[in-house]
């Protein structure tokens, strides 16, 4: 198991390291110089050099990738060109947003998922399966944005139910933010249902032919016992997996979703950032995102044993 | 996939059909629409209701909704094609170099696939945007290196499984080139799975290519794209359903049928995978 962990662990931070290159390439292949294009119509000289000079961009190449790197090892991402506030004060005013929208919606998508994709499993090729099915397919196919259009328009604009956009934080008013989340955790939430309703339902189907379970039954086992001990356990490692990935491309902003809810959140900044040209933000938001990604898959994979013993992690 | 399979798939066969729609229109729309996509209705003028003139209803400027959303398909087909095509090109070309020779060209490759796989689909495709620019050609390069290494891991592990059989080690034995084996031998073996990736892919880039226009990074106004018709109209749809709902409409239509024919076509090159879908993507 150590070992198993090492080497992910080193695997991991391997990628990471290549992702960390890809980050900061980012500024140096943006055509023309970075710093003058962020500044537009503010350039002064003076601004211009004292701004260069702090981005770290008047030193050699490999001596601003060592630089910038020591930095986001210690938290310091730069400078932000826009506000000149820390990136990761700039980012860290956002990743409330980002995490409650996440967490909600991972939690709608497997209070969707988990009864719909198990009892299409206990009834396969029934009626109820087969909407189940069509339903999860028109679920992955609808544009997130558009769907969350049409929430706005139906259950905020017509219905007057919930308010159509925006953000408040928890700590200033716990009714309104969770007012603001509904919407856009629903939207985001019926999508990665979708997704995740057939891994349930074929994974459960999976488990629920193989020889355990008919062992089980022979013996006169309750179905919701056979359900609960041999099916739920066994069928939850796939599922954990894909709900996973489906936690880490969350957390790492729905883009769109937060722009049509005007939602504060990393993927709304990571927008703004390309539209004013704030390359530092961008870099430090890409390389969030990407370490959250890794961070949740690393974590999956070591859950992989506690859930099914059978998996041997050496 | 026979006509026969497709009659015991409905679903498949209905996603078939709006795909070749797609397709027809996505050729044909500019001169299947009934008006030019940025001409202005100066009589029946701004947001007007569906009727017989407009089928699909005016927009905010007056423009007839349906014809905007034929010449989109062609947009919307253009980038995700393109898309699709250089990512299917490239990754199963990196793919089968991996599979095939193992070692260290193997592990350079994959570990550069991981990289790149770390990133948000989403984000990588913006950031590549802001470094060469918003537009839907620019929109489909950086769809297409989103989706390069799914076709690698892809191609990479149909070349693995080949790589080891009695013909494939035959053809070595009798002095066959690595690009003959590789053209004539792995290829055709990779290429059920890929046909099945490329289906379902064609679904992520429709899907990414509306949402960067969504946002203003794909296909500019006033050209016609179904994301971008959707921004622009977003503040004007209180009351004026038509404007949000057509655009999106024909997105969903699309990605159902690409993910139908994916499905079917799975089931039809391998029946073992049935049920199954895919993990990544959204």
């Amino acid at each position: 198991m150590n070992g198993y962990l090492a080497r992910r662990v080193a695997a991991t931070l391997a990628v990471l390291w290549g992702v960390s290159v890809g980050v900061f390439a980012l500024i140096h292949l943006v055509p023309g110089d970075p710093v003058r294009l962020a500044l537009g119509t503010r350039y002064d000289p003076a601004t211009y050099a004292a701004l260069r000079h702090r981005a770290g961009l008047d030193r050699p190449l490999l001596s601003q990738y060592l630089h910038w790197l020591g930095g986001a090892l210690h938290g310091d991402l730069g400078i932000s060109f826009r506000s000149e506030d820390p990136v990761s004060s700039v980012i860290g005013e956002r990743l409330p947003a980002t995490m409650s929208l996440a967490l909600a919606a991972i939690a709608v998508a497997l209070l969707i998922a988990v009864p719909l994709g198990l009892l299409s499993a206990l009834r396969p090729h029934s009626a109820f399966d087969r909407a189940a099915t069509v339903l999860s397919q028109v679920g992955i196919s609808v544009p997130d944005f558009w769907l969350g259009i049409l929430a706005i328009l139906v259950l905020a604009g017509s219905l007057g139910w919930f308010p159509a956009g925006g953000y408040v934080p928890l700590t200033e008013n716990p009714g309104r933010w969770f007012g603001h989340l509904v919407l856009p955790a629903l939207t985001v939430g019926v999508v990665s249902g979708a997704v995740l309703t057939r891994f349930v339902r074929a994974s459960a189907l999976e488990v629920m032919s193989e020889d355990h379970v008919r062992t089980a039954r022979a013996k006169g086992l309750p179905e919701r016992t056979i359900l609960r001990r041999h099916v739920l356990r066994n069928a939850a490692v796939p599922v954990l997996t894909v709900a996973g990935i489906q936690l880490a491309y969350l957390l790492s902003g729905v883009v769109v979703v937060e722009i049509v809810f005007s939602w504060n959140g990393l993927g709304q900044l990571a927008l703004q950032s390309v539209q004013s040209r704030d390359y530092p933000v961008l870099q430090g938001a890409v390389l969030l995102f990407a370490l959250v990604f890794l961070v949740v898959n690393l974590v999956v994979d070591l859950l992989y044993a506690t859930l099914d013993p059978r998996i041997s992690l050496t | 996939m026979t006509a026969r399979q497709l009659r015991r798939n409905p679903l498949g066969a209905f996603g078939a059909v709006v795909l070749l729609a797609f397709v027809v229109v996505g050729i044909l729309g500019r001169r299947l629409a009934p008006y030019a996509p940025n001409q202005v209705d100066v009589i029946r003028g701004r947001l007007a209701a569906p009727s017989a003139h407009h089928p699909f209803g005016t927009d905010q400027l007056g423009r007839d909704i349906f014809s905007r959303v034929l010449a989109g398909a062609a947009v919307s087909l253009r980038v995700s094609l393109l898309a699709v095509g250089l990512a299917a090109v490239v990754g199963v070309c990196l793919g089968l170099l991996a599979g095939y020779y193992r070692g260290w060209r193997d592990a350079l490759l994959m570990r550069t696939m991981d990289v790149l796989f770390a990133f948000p689909a989403i984000l990588l495709a913006i950031a590549i945007l802001a470094v060469r620019g918003p537009g839907p050609d620019n929109a489909a390069i950086a769809i297409g290196v989103v989706y390069v290494p799914i076709f690698a891991r892809v191609a990479r592990a149909g070349a693995l499984s080949v790589r080891e059989t009695v013909y494939v080690r035959a053809a070595r034995s009798v002095g066959a080139s690595d690009t003959r084996i590789l053209t004539r031998h792995v290829l055709p073996n990779v290429a059920g799975p890929v046909i099945v990736q490329v289906s379902i892919s064609l679904a992520f880039a429709l899907l990414a290519e509306a949402a960067l226009s969504f946002i203003g990074l794909g296909t500019q106004p006033p050209d016609p794209s179904w994301g971008g018709m959707l921004a622009e109209g977003r503040d004007y749809m209180q009351g004026h359903w038509w404007v949000a709902a057509f655009p999106g409409l024909a997105i969903f239509l699309v990605v159902l049928a690409c993910n139908l024919v994916g499905d079917a076509l799975r089931d039809a090159l391998d029946p073992r995978q049935r049920g199954a879908i895919e993990a990544g993507g959204r």
